[in-house]
């Protein structure tokens, strides 16, 4: 597969990277391998959750970062911030605050993330109603967990809601609302995404059941946060802006978009290892009494996100304070069909790249090899080798990627007497003794 | 021609182990890139067996060969035995204590469950020496 079918927001600067095994463990996807002293992501399995952002103790892995300037190619800006911008300051108790704060930066508007969110909940209300649809619906607001899914789970494609996310429909609403306000082409508008995590900006960037996305750009919350902080100090008027309730704001945080349902069969899942684990019971049909499942990547919900500045669970408590002072929800879409636009324009489709094989007799055999190598080897999980445990190991040798010398035990193990090593005490298998004679 | 083999001992009375043998086979299966539906039977009917086998007869031993025709388990336990394999089959009868029940097992579906998701089943029993289970389940062609 070519590598450019495959955009990634998160990125490895080969400078800082070290070649420690710290991320390769943690990649949920299996995507990272240690070559040559280096990280090296498998583009097709990376679901850009920014787990690997969040671990490197070099700071070798980042998010792709954009120019402010970007936004001087258009003649009207728009600003979209996520309701999580919102819990990442002290002492604010009104959102307006910040809202006038990115219109004092330089943005022209400022449209909410939420009052797409209150939108998308009405729409999933209506979706709900539906009998030809298979439970429990689960969540696609996530882009981390659309992309898990379609490689880790392509089995529960069915029961992914086919909705576009509120982030996408806030900028349509945000677009054409400037197009009615000043007369401007679509085109001279750039609506510009404040993003808490990787996914988001790789869903933008490259959609997969959408042409192409609202939003004509993308700054993380920990990048513009610092010049925003400096602007809402300079503020000398605070307009009302705010247009979103306490359903829309409170999707930043894991349960969020379960609760603007107002239905009780529903499951709130967050933290990649937790999903998972709720994605494997999915599957096997023991969660079929549930409705809704809304599931997020990043623990504590969207607030958790790897581009964010505050700690999840202070940021949502800040959020509960906010919503306080909000009306329930401020947007609604007054009909019970969901509107065509609203909708995926295509299917999720599947990736199958776990698979050891596209024919099940290949497959078989290179499994069998695979469980013998897998024996051969130390069963430690070190990930000295360079893969993030042994079965992986193995698997990558069935697949032509590695070697059997990769792994350091199984080389000291072998080596003949002339250039013999010992492996380190706490690891020896064998009476080392016997080895030196 | 290659066949996979499979071996696992289940420990009885520990459920926060119960069902690592069907989720080990179904990271096997899918894998090897086997139809979803032939996935799904394995996994629920292998589930339902393995939860048993703690339930009732303190663990025991689970044996899979995969081939790509079909999937054989055999689930070997030396627990007291079913008394009435008819009478066990039927939907909603149960024998488990209330503490398993109130784990949320226990329901009476466990053995018309597995029969519903395989192709055969096959059991063995003896009071006080214990069950040998054994489920085949086809892939479709």
């Amino acid at each position: 597969m070519l590598s450019t079918e495959f955009f990634h927001s998160v990125r490895l600067d080969e400078e800082k990277c070290k070649g420690c095994i710290n991320c390769i463990k943690r990649c949920p996807t299996g995507a990272i391998r240690v070559r040559r002293g280096k990280a090296y992501i498998i583009s097709e399995r990376c679901i850009d959750c920014g787990e690997c952002i969040r671990i490197c103790p070099n700071h070798a892995k980042y998010a792709e970062k954009y120019s402010f300037n970007e936004i001087l190619q258009y003649k009207y800006r728009i600003a979209l911030p996520a309701p999580t911008l919102y819990g990442q300051f002290n002492n604010l108790d009104d959102v307006d605050y910040v809202l006038n704060g990115f219109l004092q930066m330089g943005f022209d508007d400022v449209f909410e993330v939420s009052v797409g969110a209150e939108l998308v909940s009405d729409a999933t209300r209506a979706y709900m109603q539906r009998q030809d649809i298979v439970r429990p619906v689960i969540s696609s607001a996530c882009p981390a967990i659309v992309r898990l899914i379609r490689v880790r789970f392509p089995n529960l494609i069915p029961n992914v809601l086919d909705l576009n996310a509120p982030l996408e429909e806030a900028a349509r609403l945000a677009r054409a609302r400037a197009v009615e306000k000043t007369g401007l082409a679509p085109e001279d508008i750039g609506v510009f995404f404040i993003t808490p995590c990787t996914a988001k900006i790789t869903a933008i960037k490259q959609p997969i059941c959408n042409e192409k996305s609202h939003i004509s750009g993308v700054f993380a919350i920990k990048d513009i946060y610092p010049v925003l902080v400096g602007q809402m100090d300079k503020l000398t008027e605070v307009k009302p802006l705010k247009n979103s309730g306490i359903l829309g704001v409170g999707w930043a945080s894991s349960g969020g978009e379960s609760a603007a349902l107002i239905k009780e069969r529903y499951l709130a899942a967050d933290g990649i290892e937790n999903v998972i684990k709720v994605l494997e019971e999915v599957e096997d049909e023991k969660l079929n009494d549930l409705d809704f499942i809304e599931l997020n990547a990043c623990s504590g919900g969207c607030v958790g996100g790897p581009l964010t500045v505050e700690n999840p669970y202070v940021a949502k408590a800040r959020l509960q304070r906010l919503r306080k002072y909000l009306p329930v929800s401020c947007n609604h879409l007054g009909t019970e069909t969901i509107p065509h636009e609203m909708q995926w324009e295509k299917p999720l489709a599947p990736v199958s790249i776990m698979k050891l094989d596209t024919d099940l007799r290949r497959a078989m055999e290179k499994m069998a090899k695979m469980n013998e190598i897998e024996k051969t080897l130390p069963g430690l999980d070190c990930g000295t080798c360079g893969a993030p445990s042994c079965r992986d190991l193995a698997e990558d040798i069935v697949r032509g990627k590695a070697s059997i010398e990769d792994c350091v035990f199984f080389t000291r193990e072998n080596a003949d007497g002339s250039n013999y090593i010992p492996i380190p005490a706490p690891f020896r298998k064998s009476d080392e003794s016997k080895k030196s004679e | 021609m290659s066949l996979i083999t499979l071996h696992y001992d289940v420990p009885g009375d520990d459920f926060t182990r119960a069902g690592e043998a069907s989720g080990n086979v179904k990271t096997h299966l899918k894998k090897l890139g086997f139809n979803p539906t032939v996935v799904r039977n394995v996994v629920i009917a292998l589930y339902e067996a393995e939860i048993n086998m703690v339930i009732h007869a303190g663990g025991g031993e689970i044996d899979v060969e995969i081939d790509p025709d079909q999937i054989r388990m055999v689930l070997t336990d030396h627990g007291p035995g079913i008394p009435d394999v008819e009478l066990a089959m039927q939907e909603g009868y149960s024998t488990a204590p209330d503490n398993v029940r109130a784990l949320g097992f226990g329901a009476g579906m466990g053995l018309p469950n597995i029969k519903k998701y395989t192709d055969d089943m096959q059991i063995e029993t003896e009071i006080g020496v214990g069950t040998t289970m054994r489920l085949r389940v086809d892939v479709p062609a």
